[in-house]
């Protein structure tokens, strides 16, 4: 756990000062990421840096567990900070297994320790440690270097992170793919991470926390949820953008949304049996699934009606399917390429778990706007 | 085809040896040569020591100094203090030693202290120039590891400016073993003995035993210290591996 108390710099120069970083206080959980997001020269750097004292403080204080830091000699505070920069920052003197090792080394750890501990890093962002080892930074590609960059901070197992635009320097195929990589290392890791970026999207990809700045103040500090369905003034309702609701889509996982355990019918039931089905929950269709459970296709309200027989000779293919893992922003796009307003959900065994309509999605995203406006949600539960 | 070039060119320059072998023994050049045998040896040891002693201090001065004006404490200053050593580079090294003569006196210890100063200022520029160019973010990731100051500079800083400082080394080494032969003036020996000598007696051959040896000597520490350069930089940051 990391906390922020009144964190201030004032910047002197030529007789003018200059506030960068202005009173922030805020406070991040263990296990959690936060991002700190906004223009440039917002202080969100300047906040970061202060930290682990790239930047000195002029007031205020950092507590990291509890412990105030102020008293704490600096090479020991870094030490135990692990630290990635925009340029990576990789010495190019070094061989890749030399760069991990260096602050093992500065610790004291003994050779086969830090050794041990460079090939298992290696091996966590999928670099073959046998052929990565002994090679320079320059032999690298621009991704497998920031991947390197970011398993030299954890080298030494550092409870807290901090990183300045880390993935900023890398094309956006790489990048995502990165982000990935460093999202499902943060499942098991879990360590408490400040991350600076000025990308909106990266935010709300990889925070459990957005803090937004502006000229040197913390403006909002809350959940990318929150973020992008509440902003706090004008501001950040500028910076998040228009179309902040449909960023929204990305934070929510189909199985939230979806119809648990809804009705199915197999090949060999009768016409009736989908009709009665679907009368009950007033649908227009129904899923047809084989003896695995996987859907294969759809019965239609209208077919049911008009003809008799079994629902396997009367079905329509899939249009399309979607992983309970996916989010909401997968399920629109396939709704506006396959020109639907629902579909199945399956899960990773391509089991038939769940369904996922427009109105499902459109609903839960504007459950928040309802529960915040006083007088809708009256009118809302009224209704019911 | 650019082997057989090649090969063709290496047969070349055998025959050219050989003929030029020929024509010294015929002109008796080489039996001559062979007089100033025992001067040569003794010139040529005179020589290396003054390269060695010169060279050898001016290294152990000059880096520290670079480093020292790289500091960021020393960032106001170290510009200021650079442009006398700039202008000083523009003298002539015969100037120097003129000039040394004239403080010093005659002898070793002038030529010694003349040399050295010569060799001495493109190790401070190069060392200097080197360490500046070292990116801010090497070392600020550095600093973000931990890492003590005295630690940084051995091994990310100097490390990253070596092969700018080597190169400062190599030019430096070059204009020292080429003023070597200029300390005779102000009675140091060396191989120029054999050269101004030979020139004033009119001695085309003596001569040559003095400048041919300087040549080689030349040649032989620069490949010397290519070869260092080559082995002694790690590979990452070393642009001819």
């Amino acid at each position: 756990m990391i906390k922020l108390e009144n964190l201030t710099k004032v910047f002197e120069s030529q007789g003018q000062a200059t506030t960068a970083a202005d009173n922030i206080s805020m406070e991040v959980p263990e296990g959690e990421i936060c991002v700190l997001l906004g223009p440039s020269g917002c202080g969100k750097t300047t906040t970061l840096k202060m930290i682990n004292r790239i930047i000195p403080v002029t007031s205020g204080r950092v507590l990291i567990n509890g412990e105030d830091t102020t008293g704490l000699d600096t090479i020991t505070l870094r030490r135990n900070i692990g630290y990635v920069i925009q340029q990576i920052g990789l010495f190019p003197n070094m061989t890749i297994e030399e760069n991990i090792s260096i602050v093992p080394k500065l610790l004291g750890w003994n050779k086969k320790r830090y050794l041990a501990r460079a090939e298992e890093l290696l091996d966590m962002v999928a670099l073959e440690p046998k052929a990565y080892m002994k090679r320079y930074p320059k032999e690298l590609s621009g991704g497998q270097q920031q991947r390197v960059g970011v398993i030299r901070a954890l080298a030494a197992d550092p409870p807290l992170m901090l990183m300045d635009e880390p993935f900023g320097a890398i094309d956006p195929i790489n990048r995502e793919i990165i982000q990935d990589e460093f999202l499902r290392m943060q499942q098991t890791l879990k360590k408490t991470i400040l991350f600076v970026s000025h990308d909106i999207d990266e935010a709300v990809k990889m925070a459990d926390k957005i803090a937004i700045f502006n000229s040197g103040k913390l403006i909002q500090f809350d959940t990318p949820d929150n973020i992008l369905a509440h902003p706090k003034n004008k501001f950040v309702e500028d910076f998040v953008g228009t179309d902040r609701t449909l960023k929204r889509l990305r934070l929510v996982k189909v199985r939230d949304v979806m119809v648990k355990s809804p009705p199915r019918v197999r090949m060999d039931d009768d016409l009736k049996v989908a009709l009665k089905l679907m009368v009950e929950r007033d649908h227009s269709a129904i899923t047809l699934v084989n003896k695995k459970n996987h859907p294969i296709g759809s019965v239609y309200r209208s077919i049911a009606q008009t003809k008799q027989g079994l629902c396997g000779d009367h079905h329509y293919g899939l249009r399309t399917i979607v992983n309970i893992n996916d989010d909401l922003r997968t399920v629109a796009s396939k709704m506006f390429s396959h020109d639907t307003t629902w579909m199945p959900c399956v899960d990773d065994q391509g089991v038939f778990c769940g369904e996922i309509t427009q109105r499902g999605v459109t609903h839960h995203l504007a459950a928040t706007y309802n529960d915040n406006d006083g007088a809708l949600a009256e009118l809302y539960q009224e209704g019911v | 085809m650019t082997q057989s070039k090649s090969f063709i060119v290496g047969v070349a320059a055998l025959v050219c040896v050989f003929l030029l072998g020929v024509l010294s023994e015929r002109s008796g050049i080489i039996e001559e040569f062979l007089f100033y045998q025992e001067d040569i040896v003794y010139l040529t040891m005179q020589h290396i020591t003054m390269t060695l002693l010169s060279g050898g201090f001016a290294i152990i001065i000059a880096i520290p100094l670079g480093v020292w004006l790289s500091r960021s404490y020393m960032s106001k200053w170290s510009e200021t203090l650079m442009q006398p050593l700039n202008i000083m580079t523009t003298v002539p090294t015969l100037a120097i030693l003129a000039l040394s003569m004239s403080f010093l006196g005659i002898g070793t210890l002038p030529a010694l202290f003349a040399l050295w100063l010569a060799t001495l200022l493109p190790i401070v520029r190069n060392t200097y120039a080197g360490l500046k160019e070292v990116p801010e973010f090497l070392i600020e990731s550095a600093n973000g590891m931990g890492m003590p100051t005295w630690k940084i500079l051995l091994s990310v800083e100097l490390p990253n400016a070596l092969f700018v400082i080597f190169a400062g080394i190599r030019t430096a080494i070059a204009i020292n073993i080429g003023t070597v032969p200029l300390a005779f003036l102000i009675g140091a020996g060396g191989l120029g003995e054999l050269i101004f000598t030979g020139i004033d007696m009119d001695e085309m051959v003596m001569m040559l035993a003095g400048a041919i040896p300087v040549a080689l000597l030349a040649i032989i520490v620069d490949f010397i210290f290519s070869q260092l350069q080559y082995w002694l930089i790690p590979r990452g940051v070393n642009p001819l591996r």
